[in-house]
C-alpha cells in the first residue's frame, strides 16, 4: 500500500504523516492507541489540523481500495468544513479514477450531496439517483439515493 | 517518491495546527 507512488503522492500532498509502530515504539503505540482508540494494526487515522479524528481505516486493503478510502476521508473533511465545491471535486475524482473500488459508490452519493449543498438545487440529487440506475445499482448507496428520484 | 513518516507525534500535531494541515496517523506492525 504505502510504497505505491499514487498513495505516496496523495499522502504527501494532503497530510503531515506520522507512524506509531507496535513493536518499534510500544510506549507510543500504547499512548496514542489509547488516545485515539486504535488497538489493531493496520489502523490509519485522518486527523484535522486540531488533532481530531475525522476518518478511520482499519485492516488491510488492496492498493486501489486503500487509496480510494484515503481520498474519501479527505473529501469528507472538506464536506464537514462546508467546502462544498472542493468536496464535490474530491468525491468525483474517486469515481473517475478508481471506479471499481468499494469507495466509489459512496463517493458518487456524496458528490451529489455536495453539489446540492453548494447550489440548493434538488435536481443534483435527482441526477445522482438517476446515475445510480446506471452504475453501482446493487450498492447500499443506490438504495440510499433511491428516495431522490 | 516515498512517505517520510514522522515518529514525534506530539511535535507533528503542533506543526499541523500551525500549518492548518491534516495529519495522517498510521498505527503499524509492518516490518520497518
Amino acid at each position: 500500500m504505502w510504497p505505491d507512488e499514487r498513495v505516496a503522492k496523495f499522502v504527501n500532498d494532503n497530510f503531515l504523516p506520522a507512524r506509531v509502530h507496535v513493536k518499534e515504539d510500544p510506549e507510543a503505540f500504547k499512548k496514542y492507541g489509547e488516545q485515539y482508540n486504535a488497538h489493531w494494526t493496520p489502523t490509519v487515522l485522518e486527523l484535522d489540523p486540531n488533532g481530531e479524528e475525522f476518518y478511520r481505516l482499519e485492516g488491510f486493503l488492496p492498493t486501489d481500495d486503500f487509496l480510494a478510502q484515503l481520498m474519501l476521508g479527505r473529501a469528507h473533511m472538506d464536506f464537514k468544513q462546508e467546502k462544498w465545491a472542493e468536496a464535490e471535486k474530491r468525491f468525483r475524482e474517486i469515481v473517475d479514477k478508481l471506479p471499481n473500488t468499494d469507495a466509489a459508490p459512496e463517493a458518487m452519493y456524496w458528490a451529489g450531496v455536495s453539489h446540492y449543498k453548494a447550489t440548493n438545487d434538488p435536481s443534483a440529487l435527482k441526477e445522482t439517483a438517476k446515475a445510480f440506475k446506471q452504475r453501482y445499482k446493487d450498492s447500499s448507496w443506490a438504495k440510499k439515493s433511491s428516495i431522490w428520484v | 517518491m516515498s512517505i517520510n513518516f514522522r515518529h514525534d507525534v506530539e511535535n507533528l500535531l503542533k506543526e499541523a495546527k500551525k500549518q492548518n494541515k491534516p495529519v495522517l496517523l498510521d498505527f503499524s506492525a509492518a516490518p520497518m
